[in-house]
């Protein structure tokens, strides 16, 4: 079991305190182009008020009607999460009064959501694959986002954009499994990456097309679930820990010194890395909950959820499982199958026929060492999987030895041309000729003979110097091996 | 041409595709109407030169041959549709001045078949109430007097402005809205007919929302014909509506037959309640007769839960309202009053917009879905509806059509009735059918001794406007109910 | 169940109806007058009963994901009491 991170604990002057945190995501369908219940466009960025119909700004008299694809796209998602997916769901409304919320209520799913339990199984230490545990989800509901609020626009008046508003998001509530923030950002990376496999999100979360809002509450080992804080819609895994790390602190001083949580909704403030009581929403919540008369029950047949469920790709876990399988090292898979772009052209390079445990680690080693330094990523990157198949092949048939692949590798990235290409224009390729390889020994030892004489008076270590000067010497294109016999068969 | 205004719409119809008058001529004739009639106060806005344009339109169409059916009639419309460009406030101050850009599904029906616009009708404020007293604008005075008396009378409501525009002959049919009984409860009151199809017959879209799961629009009219006429062109799918049926319009115009061979008519005994007026019971008695002597075979039925109606649907209506009026916020259109921050604006605004009925159903809207209640009021009540709903179709399987008074009373004194509960029981015969869906229809049957109109209700199974309308249709041909208000305005 | 002053004044509160005390008094037998009279429906025995959620029955349509609307900011901001560069204003919120 997790026991680096169960053993996460506050301490406090009382003792010891565990922190149970729960997390909803808002993770907005980014795989339609219109809204939940209208046809209005749904990109990012747009000029205020543009992409808003007359549904989205509650005009009198306006009606929902249900976008088919964000339906689908959370089906899709509650299947990639092995969720049950409820043929009858329905709508209802949450009412409550704000500037950003035009109906006065929020199209959403109380008492009979899309999709109920499933689960997520993370590494609460992700570097060590036997730390997996695994985090309940409770259920995934769809809902409209509300629109934006500017504050800082004018000195007396805030300033409302709807063109978020009626844009759909699916809620995935988890059960409160997770104990410690690297628990739950560990949860949060593990349900983007598989969002990004489905599709049916970018997890993009500058954007806020994920947000979260994070249920903490703290108790001694043993006891009641404490009282929960919520703090509302945190837009990044950093900030996310960090909310979880300074609330949880703040509840443990807070009932040592004698006093209570009150249940309540934070924000976080990234500059601070604190959190602070909601103003705005201080009055009494009554969201008065109703099934909306404008809709009617949900009900989904198997033609439906049979095409949902064909059209789901390979998901990380799965993936990862198949690359060991492979014979590539569980580090490697799992670092291959984070992001689903990676994986995307790692399982290019294999059909391209690359070797997969060769493949995997020049991937992990040299491409990414690349990319990195070049500050690209992987779509950015200059090789396509045929070319490192390529590259890959001559090290594989020995044409070249690893030392002069990452040569060729260099000049490839610069100038685009193929290894094979390379290799033969500069007469790259790997010798096993003795003859060649005599002579320079040769060579080699004659201008080293004192050096030849302390090695034959049993200074062994020399052996590689003679075998470095040798390859130097034939600028690496010697055969190692050979070089190795040869030198051995000459200095016994 | 004075004359034009005492004509039904079919007459009116006919008479301008043989040339007998001109479509200018009628719009003229009731835009004169309207304007001589204020004192009814039964128009918020009058929009002659839209009702002359269609005319305009429908006389070179006519010179050009092929018509559309509405071609050459002017309606007046009921404030809660949204008409572009044009006033729509559902009676209310909250929507002062607001002036959609956009056309609702049933007006734009309506002007596809031609027909032009003499007006937004007045009506009870967001169409709460019984009798037009709620409407910001003040109250619709009934064309109707009692005897001897000139006391101003309701013409029932909410669709109030409706019923008085067509029993004083200043619109040939009209728009109203019926969510628990709007359409019939006036027309009975103003002794003209009117229609609630089944739910999802008329698009909602663009329609101010009172109750969304009861909201129907229909057509009111001064015959059964004129309804059937309305009803086909306001008529018809609409996919921006999720609980529009996508059905084909039947013509029923075309099927309309006064003959009820082999029809059983159901005749509810919860429907004889105490305080009735006994001639109500009498008209009653003398519609079951009219339906026997055009063929059909009454047959007694019980509809069970009848008694729990009203308040079913009065926990239903407010809680549906009370979220579907919270859009009126101050923000984005219709009247604004500043306050401290921006919860001060909403409460001021109001509190300033909506009046005291529309209060008090968001009041119990509220209260009855909050914390706490939910279970013991809305969710009971869902359960009651579901019940009233399965009494109505236990008894269709031993009728085909079920008949009933339309209120309980004529028309009242306005002011007269002050208490809520007494002014809501005048739907009680109204409201079942509204909770279970189902076409409804009341027909003038005759006059109390007041010389008050009075009329009859008709039930139909699911889809079956059809029967409603021939039976009322047998009705209208046995009653003779030829009576006018006399003109005092 | 009965309502008391406290219960109306949360309720104005929640609805976002401005009322002065009186008001609210006057609420408070108004609301039970009513409440009292729509209770009797706790006589009708609903055991088993599915409340009813279609008035109609019929399946909900889905539309198909097709952007055909917005780009009508003049006509969305047309009756706005406050439209100020683009947006609907309201008085500062603080959050
Ligand atoms: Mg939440
Ligand atoms: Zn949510």
């Amino acid at each position: 079991m997790a026991d680096a991170a169960a053993s996460y604990r506050i301490k406090g002057t009382t003792g010891d305190w565990e922190v149970v945190v729960g997390l909803e995501v808002h993770a907005q369908i980014t795989a339609t182009a219109s809204k939940l219940f209208s046809g209005a466009a749904t990109a990012f960025g747009a000029e205020p008020n543009t992409q808003v119909s007359l549904v989205d700004a509650a005009m009198p008299g306006m009606l929902p009607v249900p976008n088919k694809e964000c339906i689908r796209q959370a089906v899709r998602t509650g299947m990639a999460l092995d969720a049950v997916i409820n043929r009858w769901s329905r709508f209802d409304r949450k009412n409550y009064f704000y500037a950003d919320l035009p109906q006065g209520y929020q199209i959403s799913q109380l008492y009979h959501p899309l999709v109920g339990e499933g689960e997520i199984e993370i590494l609460t230490d992700e570097k060590d694959e036997s730390t997996t545990k695994r985090i309940g989800i409770e259920r995934i509901h769809v809902e409209q986002d509300a629109g934006k609020l500017m504050h800082d626009q004018h000195p007396t008046m805030s300033y409302v954009d709807l063109n978020r508003c009626g844009v759909a998001l699916m809620e995935i509530v988890s059960r409160p499994d997770m104990r410690s923030p690297a628990e739950a950002g560990a949860y949060l990376r593990k349900l983007r990456a598989i969002l990004r496999y489905v599709g049916s999100c970018d997890g993009n979360m500058e954007e806020g097309s994920m947000r979260a809002d994070v249920n903490v509450s703290v108790r001694k080992a043993g006891d009641e679930l404490g009282t929960r804080t919520e703090t509302k819609n945190v837009n990044s895994v950093r900030f996310v820990m960090q909310a979880i790390e300074h609330e949880a602190r703040r509840q443990v001083e807070l009932l040592e010194e004698g006093g209570r949580v009150i249940q309540e909704t934070r924000l976080f403030d990234p500059d601070t890395g604190t959190t602070r009581a909601m103003r705005s929403k201080e009055e009494a919540h009554d969201y008065r909950y109703f099934p909306d008369p404008d809709l009617l029950p949900l009900e989904l047949d198997e033609a439906f959820l049979d095409e949902c469920r064909a059209s789901l790709p390979e998901l990380p876990d799965t993936k990862r499982k198949r690359y060991e399988g492979l014979g590539i090292t569980p580090y490697n898979a799992s670092v291959l199958t984070a992001e689903v772009e990676t994986a995307r052209w790692f399982d290019a390079l294999l059909d391209a026929g690359a070797e997969p445990k060769q493949a995997a680690n020049w991937v992990v080693a040299e491409l990414f060492g690349a990319l990195n330094r070049r500050g690209e990523t992987i779509d950015q990157n200059p090789i396509s999987p045929a070319q490192a198949a390529e590259l890959l092949g001559l090290v594989a048939d020995a044409t070249i030895s690893g030392t002069i692949a990452k040569q060729v590798f260099e000049i490839m990235l610069d100038s685009g041309e193929g290894a094979a290409a390379i290799v033969e224009k500069r007469g790259l390729k790997q010798t096993s000729d003795t003859g060649a390889i005599d002579a320079e020994i040769d060579k080699v030892l004659a201008a080293n003979a004192e050096k030849v004489a302390e090695y034959r008076a049993g200074k062994q270590q020399l052996f590689g110097f003679f075998v470095g000067q040798t390859m130097k010497a034939m600028a690496g294109t010697a055969n190692p091996q050979v070089v190795n016999e040869r030198l051995r068969a000459k200095l016994s | 041409m004075s004359g034009l205004v005492d004509k039904t719409i079919a007459e009116l119809r006919d008479g301008f595709r043989v040339g007998e008058f001109t479509a200018r001529e009628v719009a003229e004739a009731y835009n004169g109407a309207v304007a001589a009639a204020r004192t009814l106060n039964a128009y918020t806005v009058e929009t002659p030169e839209d009702a002359l344009a269609a005319a305009e339109t429908a006389d070179k169409a006519r010179a050009s041959g092929d018509l559309p059916p509405l071609a050459g009639i002017p309606l007046g419309i009921k404030d809660l549709f949204a008409t572009r460009g044009v006033d729509t406030t559902a009676g209310s101050n909250i929507l002062k001045g607001f002036k959609p850009r956009y056309e609702s599904t049933v007006t734009a029906n309506l002007r596809r078949a031609g027909a032009g616009m003499l007006g937004k009708l007045n009506m009870d404020e967001f169409a709460m109430g019984s009798s037009n007293e709620t409407s910001a604008y003040g109250p619709v005075i009934s064309p109707w007097r009692r005897k001897g008396s000139n006391v101003a009378l309701t013409p029932g409501g909410s669709s109030g402005g409706s019923a008085a525009a067509v029993s004083a002959g200043l619109a040939p049919g009209v728009t109203g809205t019926d969510t628990g009984g709007s359409i019939r409860q006036p027309a009975a009151f103003t002794g003209i007919a009117g229609i609630k199809p089944t739910y999802g017959r008329c698009s909602r879209w663009g329609i101010v929302a009172f109750a969304s799961s009861l909201d129907q629009a229909g057509p009111m009219a001064r015959t059964v014909r004129d309804c059937a006429i309305l009803l086909e062109a306001m008529a018809g799918f609409d996919a921006k509506d999720s609980t529009s049926l996508d059905l084909p319009v039947p013509p029923w115009e075309r099927n309309l037959s006064s003959n009820l061979n082999g029809k059983r008519v159901g005749i509810p005994k919860e429907y004889r309640i105490d305080g009735v007026p006994a001639e109500i019971n009498r008209l009653w008695d003398r519609g079951i007769e009219w339906l026997r002597d055009a063929g059909a075979a009454p047959v007694e039925i019980s509809l069970p839960h009848t008694g729990y109606a009203l308040p079913t649907y009065y926990i239903i209506a407010p809680a549906e309202a009370s979220s579907n009026l919270a859009r009126y916020d101050g923000v984005r259109y219709g009247l604004r009053e500043t306050g401290d921050g921006l919860n001060g604006m909403y409460a001021a605004t109001r509190e300033a917009g909506f009046g005291a009925e529309v209060k008090r159903r968001i009041m119990i809207g509220t209260y009855v879905l909050s914390a706490g209640f939910y279970e013991a009021y809305f969710t009971k009540a869902q359960k009651v509806r579901a019940l009233i709903k399965q009494d109505f179709r236990k008894a269709f399987e031993s009728c085909d059509l079920i008949l009933t008074p339309t209120a309980p009373s004529a028309a009242f004194g306005i002011g007269e009735t002050t208490d809520p509960l007494s002014m809501y029981l005048n739907d009680v015969f109204a409201v079942p059918a509204s909770l279970a869906g189902l076409p409804a229809m009341s027909v003038p049957g005759g006059l109390d001794e007041d010389g008050l109109p009075l009329g009859l209700h008709l039930i139909g199974k699911e889809l079956d406007e059809q029967t409603v309308l021939n039976a009322g249709l047998a009705i209208e041909e046995r009653a003779g109910f030829t009576a006018r208000p006399e003109k005092w305005w | 169940m009965s309502v008391t002053f406290e219960q109306v004044r949360h309720i104005a509160t929640l609805a976002r109806i401005a009322m002065s005390d009186e008001e609210l008094e006057r609420f408070v037998p108004e609301l039970n007058n009513i409440l009292g009279w729509v209770e009797q429906l706790g006589e009708v025995d609903t055991d088993g009963v599915e409340p009813l959620t279609a008035v109609i029955e019929q399946k909900l349509r889905l539309r198909a994901d097709v952007v055909n609307d917005g780009n009508i900011r003049d006509e969305v901001l047309a009756n706005a009491p406050d439209a100020q560069h683009g947006f609907f204003a309201v008085p500062k919120v603080i959050e």
